[in-house]
């Protein structure tokens, strides 16, 4: 890395630092990855006051020194000097929430003992001001020994102070203890000094957290809570479907364009394709999810950034505690509706190693985007668009259906697994609840931003060279006279030994070719039976239309209704399986994942077969 | 009179009077000591989840926290008088 000065953003969890760190970087952030480890590293650039520029990293919010999480394992193998990939920092910037004093200082007070030069920022005193809580940053100073800056990270207070903090803290001469940090305090002991710290920089109490207190009376209350719960999904799932129309169409539009110029001006042959039907097509594909999975992840930021996140998982932990889970599977599995992948690693704050185990297996099944143009396109051949009455329609209760099929799916299976692969004893569930806060701007737009830049760096390495892949597979070899490219390649050779397999759950030749390359990605499918059936690729929605009739004129019911049973379990994403392999450190457990959903797929795909042509469907 | 923190009852200010520790798991433990729970810090029972009331939601110093009753059988707690 750079050679400049190091400083480390530490500080307990809630307690503001990622809205500080974002205030003193600005955009100009690097996500990466320790090595070894999938915990994030979010770094950034800063000019002192004097002009010596420094770089500064976040590290994961951490309550002790007694890591709980791997999270929290690589705080603190930062701050020994231990964790690879990193030096040690030349000075920490603490972040302490003024409103929770006692609670933080403990932390703080592990962290000063380290011998490090550092700066704290007594954050959120306009908060503490609200709730009636007056600190006196001198008396906090004093007792702490070392310098601290009164900051309300979200409009920018107290930044040039810190600043100037920093900068003479960097100068100072380190003076770290021998040792990795056995020779800490005894945890009562330190428990207590912070207690009686907080007590003396405490200048004035009143009952505190009324705000907090006020609105948690209704979203915690037994009968409200959950009514404002349902709400709040409700209006969620709503805004991705409704919001996302017009963005999806802009962007399919474009690449529609974009495979019209490329068509124009490479030679017919091989080049061609590979461009227009392989690439574009694929990548396209991928990246008309864009505008769904940011608008859930705006939804899930602001709940996040607000508290409301924590209350829902609150609000859910019985639930998941009857299929041996607790609420902290809650956020994850609900990041899982816009793509498995953020949502898989959403599971690393799950400290107990079983149940995140167990919420990485089931993650698959929540219906993620991808889903949706495979449900759509069958849903639009197969099933009328007419009402049941009360104005409910029955493609929207079938689309309704296939998303509760898949919850309860991942519930039945967290259970199964609970008191199988992943059998342990029962955890806890202990969460702080931070308080309300009105969601900042800034935060928000920087953490889209980033999950933007992740997922189109996804689509332009993992789907781009699977895309070339299965397009290679699919163009050869070339066929000979009289032969078709779907019978002579090597995806249609496969294609015919797989058919052999699912015929019996009422799949034919066609959709056994569109299984293989939606091994990539599950939206695939759509393309590849359009592919299959050779419909013209000229004009977008003439695609469309032509594909809904072919189906109807070549599928059963059965079978159609068989083929979304399928893609509810069926695991057929690439990117979930690489980042299972990475979260769980190796092939046993994608391997696993891959095994038991299939194994689902196919019985269920072939119950709703069977069944449906039971009832003489 | 000491209860356990499951039985006090809503919105009754308290006092931490003892913690088992054997009663609960290395990693609860953890966890519980790491949210501020010790003897002497003033906790409130605030409310309980829907359908059974299970987990709770406590007020442990001047943070809220969310917890299973199982877990806050292992916490003795003193009503103070308001």
């Amino acid at each position: 890395m750079s050679g400049f000065p190091l400083v480390a953003v530490v500080g307990n969890p809630n307690a503001g630092k990622s809205a500080l760190f974002n205030m003193l970087t600005g955009a100009r952030q690097k996500v990466g990855n320790y090595p070894g480890v999938t915990v994030e590293r979010k770094s950034g650039r800063l000019a002192l006051p004097d002009g010596r520029p420094i770089e500064i990293v976040d590290l994961p919010g951490a309550y002790s020194l007694d890591p709980s999480s791997p999270d929290e394992e690589v705080t603190r193998d930062v701050l020994l000097g231990r964790q690879q990939g990193e030096r040690l920092p030349d000075a920490l910037l603490l972040v302490l929430d003024a409103t929770n004093l006692d609670n933080h200082l403990r932390f703080a007070l592990q962290l000063i003992a380290l011998g490090l030069p550092t700066v704290v920022a007594l954050n959120m005193v306009d908060l503490a001001r609200r709730d009636g809580l007056e600190i006196d940053p001198q008396v906090l100073e004093r007792e702490l020994g070392v310098p601290v800056v009164a900051t309300v990270a979200v409009r920018r207070r107290g930044t040039d102070e810190l600043k100037e903090a920093l900068s003479e803290a960097i100068g100072a001469a380190r003076r770290i203890r021998a040792g990795d940090g056995a020779a800490q305090e005894d945890f009562a002991a330190i428990q207590r000094r912070a207690r009686a710290i907080a007590r003396l920089a405490t200048v004035s109490e009143k009952s505190g957290r009324r705000t907090s207190h006020f609105i948690d009376t209704v979203a915690l209350h037994p009968v409200a809570g959950p009514i404002v719960f349902t709400l709040v999904m409700f209006l969620m799932f709503q805004a991705v479907f409704a919001w996302s129309q017009a963005p999806v169409a802009w962007i399919e539009a474009g690449v529609a364009a974009l495979q019209g110029a490329a068509a124009s001006v490479t030679p017919a042959g091989l080049v061609r394709s590979l461009v227009v039907d392989g690439v574009l097509a694929g990548v396209g594909a991928v990246v008309a999810f864009l505008p769904q999975i940011l608008i859930l992840f705006l939804f899930i930021l602001m709940l996040e950034a607000s508290g409301y996140m924590v209350r829902a998982a609150f609000l859910m932990d019985r639930l998941m505690a009857r299929v041996g889970l607790s609420g902290h599977a809650f956020i994850p599995l609900l990041s899982s509706f816009a793509c498995a992948v953020p949502g898989i690693m959403a599971t690393r704050t799950i400290e107990d190693p079983k149940h995140r185990l167990t919420t990485i297996l089931i993650a698959p099944l929540m219906t993620c985007s991808a889903r949706l143009p495979v449900y759509a396109i069958i849903i639009g051949a197969f099933i009328p668009a007419r009402t049941i009455g009360g104005g409910i329609g029955l493609q929207g209760l079938v689309l309704f259906g296939l998303y509760a099929l898949g919850i309860v799916g991942a519930l039945v299976a967290a259970l199964a697994l609970r008191f199988t692969v992943t059998k342990g004893a029962p955890r806890g569930f202990m969460l702080e609840m931070p308080k309300y806060q009105l969601p900042h701007v800034r935060d928000i737009v920087l953490g889209l931003w980033t999950r933007t830049l992740i997922f189109l760096k996804r689509a332009g390495s993992i789907i781009l060279v699977s895309t070339i892949i299965l397009w290679a597979l699919l163009s050869f070899p070339q066929p000979r006279p009289g032969e078709t490219a779907l019978q002579s390649s090597i995806a249609g050779r496969i294609a015919s030994g797989l058919e052999v397999v699912v015929r019996p759950i009422g799949f034919n030749h066609e959709i056994a070719l569109a299984l293989i390359p939606a091994m990539a990605a599950r939206e695939v499918a759509v393309s590849s039976l359009a592919t299959a059936y050779s419909v013209q690729e000229s004009d977008e929605t003439k695609t469309d239309t032509t594909l809904i009739e072919r189906l109807r004129g070549r599928w059963s019911l059965p079978t159609a209704l068989a083929f979304l049973a399928w893609f509810v379990f069926a695991p057929q994403c690439l990117s979930t399986i690489a980042v299972t392999r990475r979260e769980t450190n190796g092939w046993k457990w994608p391997a696993f994942m891959l095994g038991y959903l299939f194994t689902l797929a196919y019985g269920a795909a072939g119950a709703t077969y069977w069944g449906a042509r039971a009832l003489g469907l | 009179m000491a209860l356990r923190l499951d039985q006090l009852p809503f919105r009754t200010p308290a006092v931490v009077t003892a913690i088992d520790w054997s009663r609960l798991s290395d990693g609860d433990a953890r966890r519980l000591r790491n949210l501020g729970f010790d003897e002497g810090v003033g906790i409130e029972s605030l409310h309980g989840a829907p359908f059974g009331g299970d987990p709770l939601a406590v007020r442990i110093g001047r943070m809220m926290v969310a917890m299973r009753r199982a877990q806050a059988q292992a916490v003795s707690v003193e009503p103070v008088a308001s």
